[in-house]
Parts: C-alpha cells; sequence; structure tokens
C-alpha cells in the first residue's frame, strides 16, 4: 500500500533502449489513488510523519506518563513491559530480519542477569563483587554478545528446523546450569539475592520511577540503534539472507558472517535487558528465564510484526499491559471480555442491518429464556454474576445463572466451543442465525466459570489465544509488520 | 581469459550432469550457451559461480584456479549474475534489491549505477519502493538485471534473462544486451532463443546432455544445419 501513499515526483524517462517503458509508465501518474475510508486516511497520515518523529512522540509519552500521577503498581507494569519490549528488539534481529530461529533467546537474557548479579552482589566473595555499573553493564553486554556469536556458531551449517533445536537445547542448558549443576556458584534454584542497584558516579537509582526513566532510555536507545542499523549495509545483509541466502551470496554477501552478527548483535540486547532485570529486582533466579518467558517473547514479536521495530516495542507493551495491567484485575477482565465481543460483531456483521437484527434478536433472546428458566425454577437464575459496575447491571434479568453455576458452566464452555466450530463451518443466514444462541452462551460462559476468580488465570491465557488468532486472521503480518509476500521460485 | 573451464565435470550425487566441458569467455565477449531443456546450462553457470563444485576439471577466473573458492570470493572479482528464476530478494524493495547488487561499494557512490539502471529500465524507477516479491514478473526480470548491474562487473552471467518479458521487451532486452557488451563488458548468456542470443553473440556453444556438441563464432552456429538438429532435436 505504500506505493499508493507517496506523493513523489513522476519519473523522467531518458532517452536511449528502455525495457518496461509502456503505457504503464506514462498512465502511472493518473493510476495512483488513495485508499478510501478512515483506514487509509490515518495510514496516510501516519507514513507523512515518517519514522523519527513517530518515535519522538512515542518517548515523549513514555517519559510524560509518570507525570500522571500513576500508582507503583502501574509503573512496575510499565517497567517489566519495557524489559520485554528491549528482549523483543533484540529477537527481532535475530528472528525477524535474519531469519534464524533461535529458542535459545530467553539464555541471553539470563546469561547477561547473572553476568550482572555476580559482580554485583556478594556472591562471588565474602567480600563481594561491587563493579561501578557504568563498567559492569558494557561488560556484560560484551560478554553475552561473545556468548551470542559462540552459540551462533552451528547456524553457519545449520538452518530450520535443526538450528531451533539445537539453540532450545542451549537454553535449556542454561536453566539447568543455573539450577542445578553450578548452584555452588550460582545459587541453585534460590539465584542470587542482594543485587546491587543501578550505581556509578555517585548516584544510585532506587525507586520505581528512576528504574521506568532508565528503561524509557534503554529501549528508545536501542530503537535508535536498531533503526540506523535496519538500513545499514549489514541490516540489508541480514534481511536478504532471509528472503534467499544463495542470492545473497551471489550478491558477495558471506552468509556465515552475517549470521554470527546477528546471533552476536540480538544476544547484546537481550543481555542488556538483562543486567537492568537484575539490578531493579534486586534478586534473581533460573524460573526467570525459563522457555514460558521465551515464548511470551516470541508472542510480543508476532503480535507486534516480526521484522518490525516499532512492532516489536508495540507488541510487547500491549500484551504486558493486558496480561499484567489489565487481567489481574477482574472487573477489568470482563470490560476486555464484552469489548471484544463488541468490536468483533461491529467489525465483522455487515451491512448494518444485519447488525441491528443480531443485537436485537439476541437480546430478546436472552430476556425470553430468562423469562422461562424463572418460571421452571427460581433457582436457575438466583446465581450472582461475575461482573460487577455496569455490566452487571446491563447483564441482571438477561443471562441465565444458576444458584451452583460450576456444573452448568462447565458445560456451556463445552457447548462455547462447539457452537465456535459450527459457526466457523457454516455461511450466510445459518451463520447469522447461530451467532444468537452463541453471543449468549458467550455471556452465559462468562458469568458461571471463566469470569471467577479461581479461573482468572486460566482465563488470562485464554483471552490472549483468542487475541492472537484473531490477529492472525485480521491481520496476519501483526500490527506494525508489513504483510509478507510470496515469491516464486 | 576471463573465464574458463576446464574439462570440468559436475555431478548432483550419483547423476553426472556435466561431462568434461570446456569453455572460454574473453575480455569483453559476448558468448552465449544454448541447448535444450536440461542439458546442463544452468548447471554450467552454477559450477562457474561456485554453488556446485566440478568433481574433475578446473575454473579459472583471470587464469587463477578459484575451483574450491567459495561464491563470495569469486563473485568479488568482477562477476555478476542474473539467475535463473530471478531470486530476488521479495521482502525488500526495488531499490533496496537494487543496492544489494553493490552491496559491497559505499550508498553514497551509487548514484551513477542507479541512473544507469534507471535510464535502461523506467519501470524499476517508477516502482522503487514496492516490494520486490509483489512485482509482475516481467518487472521482477527487469530487477534481476539490474541488480546484476549495479556492481559493475566485468563478467556478466545471464540464464534466461528474458524469461517472462512480452516478445516485445525481450527485443528490447537484448538490445540492452548487446549495448552492455558494447560498453567492455564480457557477457555469457543462456538463452533458449538460439536465433535472438546469437544475432548479437560474438561466439556460441551448444550444450547437449552435459556435453559440448558445437562450438564457433555466432555467424558459422547461425548458419550451421548441425545447430538445428543438435538444438531442435533430430
Ligand atoms: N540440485 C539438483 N539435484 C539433482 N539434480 C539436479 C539438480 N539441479 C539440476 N539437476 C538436474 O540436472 C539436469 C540439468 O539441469 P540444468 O538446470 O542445468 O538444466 P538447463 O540446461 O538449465 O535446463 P533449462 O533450460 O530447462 O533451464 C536436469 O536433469 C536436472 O533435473
Ligand atoms: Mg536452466
Amino acid at each position: 500500500m505504500s506505493q499508493l501513499a507517496t506523493d513523489e515526483p513522476a519519473p523522467v524517462a531518458p532517452a536511449g533502449p528502455q525495457v518496461g517503458a509502456d503505457e504503464w509508465v506514462a498512465r502511472q501518474a493518473q493510476r495512483r489513488e488513495y485508499l478510501p475510508s478512515w483506514l487509509g486516511g490515518t495510514e496516510r497520515l501516519v507514513e507523512k510523519v515518517g519514522w523519527w518523529p513517530r518515535l519522538g512522540l512515542a518517548a515523549a509519552a513514555g517519559l510524560v506518563l509518570p507525570l500522571l500521577h500513576v500508582g507503583q503498581f502501574q509503573l512496575q507494569v510499565g517497567i517489566d513491559s519495557l524489559v520485554l519490549a528491549l528482549l523483543a528488539l533484540g529477537l527481532n534481529v535475530t528472528v525477524g530480519w535474519a531469519g534464524l530461529l533461535d529458542l535459545g533467546y530467553v539464555a541471553f537474557f539470563g546469561f547477561g542477569a547473572y553476568g550482572f548479579a555476580l559482580v554485583s552482589s556478594d556472591q562471588l566473595s565474602a567480600q563481594g563483587v561491587h563493579w561501578p555499573a557504568y563498567f559492569s553493564i558494557p561488560v556484560v553486554v560484551v560478554a553475552t554478545g561473545l556468548l551470542g556469536l559462540l552459540v551462533g556458531l552451528p547456524s553457519r551449517r545449520l538452518s530450520g528446523d535443526y538450528l531451533a533445536i539445537i539453540t532450545l537445547f542451549f537454553g535449556e542448558a542454561f536453566y539447568e546450569i543455573t539450577n542445578t549443576v553450578a548452584s555452588s556458584k550460582l545459587g541453585g534454584e534460590d539465584g542470587i539475592v542482594g543485587i546491587d542497584p543501578i550505581r556509578g558516579f555517585g548516584v544510585q537509582l532506587l525507586s520505581t520511577e528512576q528504574y521506568y526513566y532508565l528503561m524509557v532510555i534503554f529501549v528508545v536507545g536501542a530503537m535508535i540503534v536498531l533503526r540506523l542499523l535496519e538500513f545499514s549495509r549489514t541490516g540489508r545483509s541480514w534481511r536478504a539472507i532471509r528472503d534467499d541466502p544463495l542470492a545473497a551470496s551471489a550478491m558477495t554477501i558471506s552468509v556465515d558472517k552475517v549470521k554470527l552478527m546477528a546471533f552476536a548483535f540480538g544476544a547484546m540486547v537481550a543481555g542488556l535487558a538483562g543486567t537492568e532485570f537484575a539490578a531493579q529486582q534486586v534478586s534473581i533466579a533460573p524460573t526467570d528465564f525459563t522457555t514460558q518467558y521465551l515464548i511470551m517473547i516470541y508472542a510480543c514479536l508476532i503480535l507486534g510484526g516480526a521484522g518490525s521495530i516499532g512492532g516489536a516495542v508495540a507488541g510487547a507493551l500491549v500484551l504486558n499491559v493486558v496480561l499484567d495491567g489489565i487481567l489481574r484485575n477482574p472487573t477489568y477482565t470482563g470490560y476486555l471480555f464484552y469489548g471484544l465481543i463488541v468490536i468483533a460483531l461491529l467489525v465483522k456483521l455487515r451491512p448494518w442491518r444485519r447488525l441491528a437484527l443480531v443485537a436485537g434478536s439476541t437480546i430478546v433472546f436472552g430476556y425470553a429464556l430468562h423469562a422461562i428458566a424463572a418460571a421452571i425454577s427460581h433457582s436457575w437464575v438466583s446465581g450472582s454474576l461475575q461482573s460487577g459496575g455496569w455490566i452487571a447491571s446491563a447483564l441482571r434479568g438477561w443471562v441465565i445463572v444458576p444458584a451452583s453455576a460450576t456444573g452448568p458452566g462447565d458445560w456451556g464452555f463445552v457447548l462455547l466451543i462447539c457452537m465456535l466450530i459450527a459457526l466457523a463451518q457454516v455461511h450466510g443466514r445459518t451463520r447469522t442465525l447461530l451467532l444468537v444462541p452463541t453471543i449468549y452462551l458467550a455471556a452465559f460462559t462468562w458469568e458461571t466459570l471463566l469470569g471467577t476468580p479461581t479461573n482468572a488465570s486460566i482465563t488470562r491465557y485464554i483471552i490472549i489465544a483468542v487475541v492472537l488468532i484473531v490477529m492472525m486472521i485480521a491481520r496476519p503480518q501483526g500490527l506494525l509488520g508489513t504483510r509478507r509476500v510470496e515469491v516464486p521460485t | 581469459m576471463l573465464l574458463s573451464l576446464d574439462k570440468v565435470t559436475t555431478y548432483y550425487g550419483q547423476m553426472r550432469i556435466l561431462e568434461g566441458i570446456s569453455l572460454q569467455v574473453g575480455e569483453g565477449e559476448l558468448v552465449c550457451l544454448l541447448g535444450g531443456n536440461a542439458s546442463g546450462k544452468s548447471t554450467t553457470l552454477k559450477t562457474v559461480l561456485g554453488v556446485v563444485t566440478p568433481r574433475s576439471g578446473r575454473v579459472l577466473l583471470d587464469d587463477k584456479d578459484v575451483t574450491g573458492w567459495p561464491v563470495p570470493q569469486r563473485i568479488a572479482r568482477g562477476i555478476a549474475i542474473v539467475p535463473e528464476n530471478r531470486r530476488l530478494f521479495g521482502q525488500m524493495t526495488v531499490r533496496e534489491n537494487l543496492e544489494m547488487g553493490a552491496v559491497l561499494r559505499h550508498r553514497e557512490k551509487l548514484d551513477d549505477d542507479f541512473d544507469r539502471v534507471h535510464a535502461l529500465f523506467p519501470r524499476l524507477l517508477e516502482r522503487r519502493n514496492q516490494l520486490a516479491g509483489t512485482l509482475s514478473g516481467g518487472e521482477q526480470q527487469m530487477v534481476a538485471m539490474g541488480r546484476a548491474l549495479m556492481s559493475r562487473p566485468r563478467l556478466l552471467l545471464m540464464d534466461e534473462p528474458s524469461m517472462g518479458l512480452s516478445p516485445a521487451l525481450v527485443q528490447q532486452n537484448f538490445q540492452i544486451i548487446s549495448e552492455v557488451h558494447q560498453s567492455g563488458v564480457a557477457v555469457l548468456v543462456v538463452e533458449q532463443n538460439a536465433a535472438m542470443a546469437l544475432s548479437i553473440a560474438d561466439r556460441g556453444y551448444v550444450l547437449s546432455t552435459g556435453e559440448i556438441v558445437l562450438t564457433g563464432s555466432a555467424a558459422e552456429l547461425l548458419r550451421s544445419e548441425d545447430l538445428k538438429r543438435a538444438y531442435l532435436g533430430r
């Protein structure tokens, strides 16, 4: 779409033998059209603003945030999100640009954290080692880069599945080493405690605000460096070997060297994130660096759009804020759940007549069902709603909640899944018809099962999975990624 | 001699594809390599490039034995290739693809080369910000040609450079090849269109199931009855 939205002067065709100077070139100015609708307009506006001003705006927004009297908890969510963003940025180099499937990436994060912890605590000796941060951070980051180089060595021979397995082993080995093998030095499963804060030049960072600002600076700094790298010779070489290693080598690119560099750069960014994580957390343990967390980093990158710097950051912020900021609070979770349903209906149901029909039928269907159930037995409708606030008042008298909700809730959940599968199979009028009970069933399942506090942790992951699936269907390239194109070979 | 193959025999696994091929391209020469499908033309170019290593025989660039060398080192001696099936970087823009052709040189010094390529292929200037993978087949072929020219090669290897171009554009494309050749670049071109290729070539070789069955000046080959038999099948 970008070629439609650029306002550049029409090219002049010089004299001499030419290929492709036909009516297409002559008429290209007339054929350029802007996309209709507000979406195209927004896209054009965003493109007009340009990358650097957009970064400036985002950075300013990040720096202003603490001034808005947000609480300590929100700031901590912000810090965690920014650590995740830094990790996604590093992963974007190895996976997004160079296309090397690195499943041991989280070990670089751990290596950075452990490296920093060892030289900033009493772990190594009785008096401890306490390097100032301006010395320890660069040393640890460079060391992580060297480790990345080492792990990258097999990537010269392996690719795809094989590389993934080898790096996965590396990640697991790191966990085992920190957890059991070298437990006397590294603290075993208790990890390392009493890590120094970031300090140097007579300053110490102690408050959450200070770490928040530091993380904003690091993330923005990493974005600037990576942006400069992206269009440099190295950055282009990374993307070239991802697209076609053979053609890249025919362009004189040394594929092996370029792969190693991708590993090293990705590792360095992860190492940097590790140092900040250790300093801010004060204590670290092997369980901070598990494959589960790796999957989280991958999810951020995929959600945001692999290959895009802004996408990596946006994906991390969205995912972590949703998971930790919103989904830990039951009321917000309810808003998100019903909000997603309403948005999906608004976007997908066309024309408006059909939308109104479905909405109207759903409301009538619910009240009718509730009335019937109440007439049969009072205990069928005497349970209490999980939602609070205005959602509860809106749903009362519409959705059935039995006094003992657990059993019906389980059945409702199973039925809901069946209905969703059925919905995907049918089309046209049947689908519209089926939509009404499905929406109702979704609300029923939420109020009886999914929204209950005991199920909160599972529900979080269900919601994330749903968001990713919807994303995959609606925008496979991720939030800010560019759509992959198929190349005939 | 700029390029010479000396009794090259190449295998894919157990399968012998090239059998003792000897072939020369001199400085500034335009040589075409003809042959039916699966006769080993692309394999010959891959052997020159170093994608496959011959089991016996030698590959010489500037009379230097490069048989065991990796691809980038050979390319750096002034070769450029328009590969079969184009092999563009699909997720990169047209302009970035062209830049990749000259990746060894500084980007600031590429303006002249861009101008030259854009002059030959105006469509590429107009499409410079489009992802190469989304171009039409013919446009992709133009990018592959342009990318090869960006490196200012001394020897240009081309594997069916007219593939996917309409008949009118094929003619223009050959004019461009001929012009590139006249500017002093040696060209080794693989083509299905024998008449067209020979009309601009100095010399030609004809391959048949991995062996060179015919060679001579373009004029001789054009007149040859053997060519018709060897190339068009008997
Ligand atoms: N990687 C490979 N492994 C096994 N066999 C191969 C491989 N590459 C090519 N071949 C075989 O080698 C033979 C020669 O292939 P080549 O690509 O050189 O033909 P060509 O002369 O370029 O034909 P065309 O004009 O159709 O492109 C074919 O029979 C092909 O199947
Ligand atoms: Mg071929």
